[in-house]
C-alpha cells in the first residue's frame, strides 16, 4: 500500500535532508530519468520539468506526519526544508522499499545546487534531441539562467556519471 | 492566397451551451476540425467515469477542444489584437495549438496511462508530427508548422506568451473545462465571470498577466477550481468507478501475461499488453471499444475479471471508508490478511485511493519557482503575485487538504454463505453497518 509514497519517503531518508521544493522536484525527476522506479508524471513548465502529482504526494506525506516540512524566510521568498519524521521512519521500516544505489545518486544530487539540477533536468527532458539541439533549447528556454556551453557539457558529464552508478544495479 | 491566411467564404459557427457560439473563419481551423483524428475526440468523454455519478457528464473532449479554441480566439481577436506586446503573426499558431491541445487523449485516459505506463501527451505529439490528416493540414501552412504547434502544446516553445495562453495557472484550457464540466454535471460551483477575466488579461513579455482591477473575478475562478475539485473531480463515487476500471485493466493484463485464453481475442489491447503501442493502434481505441470488451468480459471464466466488469457496466461500485494512513496502516495490514483468508483477493478488492492519484492543479504561488504563478499588473506597471494581494486566494493556497479512502466490495463482505466469521471481523474493522457508504447518488 502507498508504494509510491513510500518511495518518496525513502528518497528523503537517504538524502538526509532536502532543502527546497524546486530541488526536491528536480532530484526525483532526474532519479526517474536515470531509471529509478518513480511513477510521478512530469511536464515541462516555465522552470523546467515539474510534477503536480509529486507536489500533492509530498503534501499528503506532510499531512500524515511522515515528512517534516520547515518553512524558512530567505530574502524575499520562502524556502522549504524536508526531513523524514520518526513516524515516517517507522512506517518505512514496515513497508520496505528496494532501490539499491538510490542513496549514492541522491546524495550526489543533494550536493549540487538547484540551478545546476534545473539544467540537468532540462537536458534530460530533451534526451530525444541531439546535443546541439538540446544546447539550443537550453539557451532559448532558459535564457534568464544564462547557462554557458561549459555548464551544458558539465550537465552531460554529470548525467553519464549518474547512469554509471545505476548500471551497477 | 496563402493557405495560412485563407478565410472561409462565410463564417461557420458551432452552437455551444457554454460559449453560445464557437466562431470559425480560418480555413486551417475548419479543415483541422474535419480530420479523423479530431473527430475521434467526439468518442472520448471529457470526464471519464464521472457520468456514473453525475449523469449529465457525457460531454466529450471534442466539445472542450472547440471551447478552448473559442476562448483563445476571443482573447487574441478581442483583447490582444493591436497591443504592442502581442505579435499577431502568432495568431494561427496559437489557435491551432488551442484546438489540438488534447488530441492525444485516449479513452479513460487516466486509468489507461496509469496501468500501461504511458503519457497521452506523447500521443498528442505523435499525431501532430506523424503521418496523420492533422499533420498534412498543418504542413500546408509551412513545413515546420507542425513542429511549432507541437512545441507550444508541449510547453517547450520559446514563444512563452503563446504557451501561457493555453497552459498556465489561468489559461483557456481551465477556463473552458471548469465552466463546461459545471454545466454538464449540473453543479453551480464552476461559475465565474469569464468575460471580465478576458477583458483584464494583458500580454506582458513571457506571460499573460491580469490587471489589478480584475482581481476579484480571478478570485472567483480560483474558488471555482477548488470547489470543482472536491465536489466533482474527486467525488468518491467517481473515484470508486475509476478504481474498478483500473483494476479491470490490471487484471486483463495479468491474465494475458499468464497466457490465459480469452473467449474473444482482445486484439485492441494486445499492443498495450506488450508495451508496443503504435499510433495506428492508439487511434483505433475509443470508449465504445473499451465498453464492448467490458461487456463481453462479463462472460469470461476468470472470476475476478468478470466480476469487476459486471460492477463497472452495471454500476455496482465499491463502497468506501475514510482512511487515515498515518493512524491506520497497521489496520490495513490486518485487513489485507483477513481478505486473503476470506478468499477475496486484496490486490483487486481492497484499494487505497489518495488525492495525489488524481493530481489537480490547485493554485500555487510558486514560492520556489516550481510553477509560474498568476501575476497582477499594478497601476505603476509592477507585477505582484496573486496570493500576496488577495486574502481569499492566500487562504486557499496556504491550506493543504488531502484525502484518502479505502474501497471495498460491501456485497462480498455481507455474503455470509462462506467464511462468515472472517467477514464479520472485516466488517467490524471497517465499521460497516447496512447504511454506511450507501451512497448511490452524488
Amino acid at each position: 500500500m502507498l508504494k509510491d509514497h513510500a518511495k518518496l519517503m525513502q528518497a528523503v531518508l537517504v538524502s538526509g535532508e532536502i532543502l527546497g521544493r524546486k530541488k526536491l522536484q528536480k532530484m526525483i525527476y532526474i532519479a526517474k530519468k536515470v531509471s529509478f522506479p518513480f511513477h510521478e508524471r512530469f511536464q515541462f513548465h516555465f522552470y523546467g520539468p515539474y510534477s503536480e502529482e509529486l507536489t500533492l504526494r509530498v503534501e499528503e506525506l506532510c499531512n500524515m506526519g511522515f515528512l517534516n516540512e520547515i518553512k524558512e524566510k530567505k530574502g524575499g521568498y520562502f524556502q522549504y526544508r524536508y526531513t523524514l519524521t520518526d513516524t515516517g521512519k517507522e512506517f518505512l521500516s514496515l513497508n520496505e522499499v528496494e532501490m539499491p544505489f538510490l542513496q549514492d545518486c541522491l546524495e550526489d544530487m543533494n550536493d549540487q545546487n538547484a540551478r545546476f539540477l534545473e539544467l540537468v533536468s532540462t537536458v534530460l527532458y530533451f534526451d530525444n534531441l541531439s546535443k546541439e539541439e538540446v544546447t539550443d533549447k537550453v539557451f532559448t528556454l532558459k535564457s534568464s539562467q544564462r547557462y554557458t556551453e561549459a555548464e551544458v557539457d558539465e550537465a552531460y558529464a554529470y548525467i553519464e556519471a549518474l547512469k554509471e552508478k545505476t548500471k551497477l544495479q | 492566397m496563402r493557405y495560412s491566411a485563407e478565410k472561409l467564404s462565410e463564417e461557420k459557427v458551432f452552437k455551444d451551451p457554454v460559449h453560445r457560439y464557437v466562431h470559425v473563419r480560418d480555413r486551417v481551423i475548419w479543415d483541422l476540425v474535419g480530420t479523423k483524428e479530431f473527430q475521434r475526440l467526439r468518442r472520448i468523454k471529457q470526464l471519464g467515469t464521472t457520468f456514473l455519478t453525475f449523469h449529465g457528464a457525457e460531454h466529450s473532449r471534442f466539445n472542450h477542444s472547440l471551447g478552448v479554441y473559442e476562448i483563445v480566439r476571443r482573447i487574441i481577436d478581442d483583447v490582444f489584437a493591436g497591443r504592442p506586446e502581442w505579435n499577431d503573426d502568432d495568431r494561427l499558431l496559437t489557435l491551432c495549438a488551442a484546438l489540438l491541445h488534447d488530441l492525444g487523449h485516449g479513452p479513460f485516459s487516466h486509468s489507461f496511462e496509469k496501468v500501461f505506463d504511458f503519457d497521452h501527451e506523447d500521443f498528442t505529439q505523435a499525431i501532430v508530427l506523424g503521418n496523420t490528416e492533422v499533420n498534412a493540414i498543418l504542413k500546408k501552412v509551412s513545413p515546420d508548422f507542425p513542429q511549432q504547434v507541437a512545441e507550444v502544446i508541449a510547453k517547450t516553445s520559446a514563444k512563452k506568451l503563446v504557451v501561457s495562453l493555453i497552459s498556465s495557472q489561468i489559461d483557456a484550457d481551465r477556463m473552458d473545462y471548469l465552466q463546461r464540466d459545471a454545466y454538464f454535471t449540473g453543479v453551480s460551483y464552476g461559475q465565474f465571470d469569464m468575460e471580465r477575466i478576458l477583458r483584464v488579461m494583458r500580454p506582458k513579455e513571457d506571460q499573460v498577466v491580469i490587471k489589478k482591477s480584475g482581481m476579484h473575478a480571478v478570485e472567483d475562478y480560483i474558488m471555482s477550481r477548488y470547489q470543482m475539485y472536491w465536489q466533482v473531480y474527486f467525488h468518491p463515487v467517481s473515484r470508486s468507478a475509476e478504481v474498478i476500471l483500473t483494476k479491470i485493466l490490471h487484471r486483463a493484463k495479468q491474465l494475458y501475461e499468464n497466457n490465459y485464453s480469452f473467449k474473444n481475442d482482445p486484439i485492441h489491447f494486445y499492443s498495450f499488453f506488450t508495451d508496443k503501442v503504435t499510433l495506428e493502434d492508439y487511434l483505433k481505441l475509443d470508449e465504445s471499444i473499451i465498453m464492448y470488451y467490458f461487456q463481453i468480459w462479463q462472460e469470461e471464466d476468470d472470476g475476478i475479471l468478470s466480476d469487476l466488469c459486471r460492477r463497472f457496466v452495471n454500476r455496482n461500485l465499491f463502497k468506501y471508508a475514510e482512511f487515515d494512513p498515518a493512524k491506520e496502516y497497521k489496520k490495513l495490514a490486518e485487513l489485507t490478511r483477513l481478505f486473503e483468508k476470506a478468499g477475496i483477493d486484496p490486490e483487486y478488492y481492497l484499494v487505497v485511493d489518495s488525492s495525489s492519484d488524481l493530481p489537480y492543479d490547485f493554485y500555487r504561488p510558486g514560492e520556489e519557482e516550481e510553477r509560474l504563478p498568476i501575476h497582477l499588473l499594478m497601476k505603476n506597471g509592477e507585477l505582484k503575485e496573486l496570493s500576496r494581494e488577495s486574502e481569499i486566494v492566500d487562504a486557499i493556497s496556504g491550506k493543504r487538504r488531502t484525502d484518502h479512502k479505502l474501497y471495498y466490495p460491501v456485497d462480498f463482505l455481507e455474503d455470509e454463505s462462506s467464511e462468515k466469521n472472517i467477514k464479520k471481523q472485516i466488517r467490524t474493522l471497517l465499521e460497516i453497518n447496512p447504511r454506511v457508504g450507501d451512497d448511490e447518488s452524488c
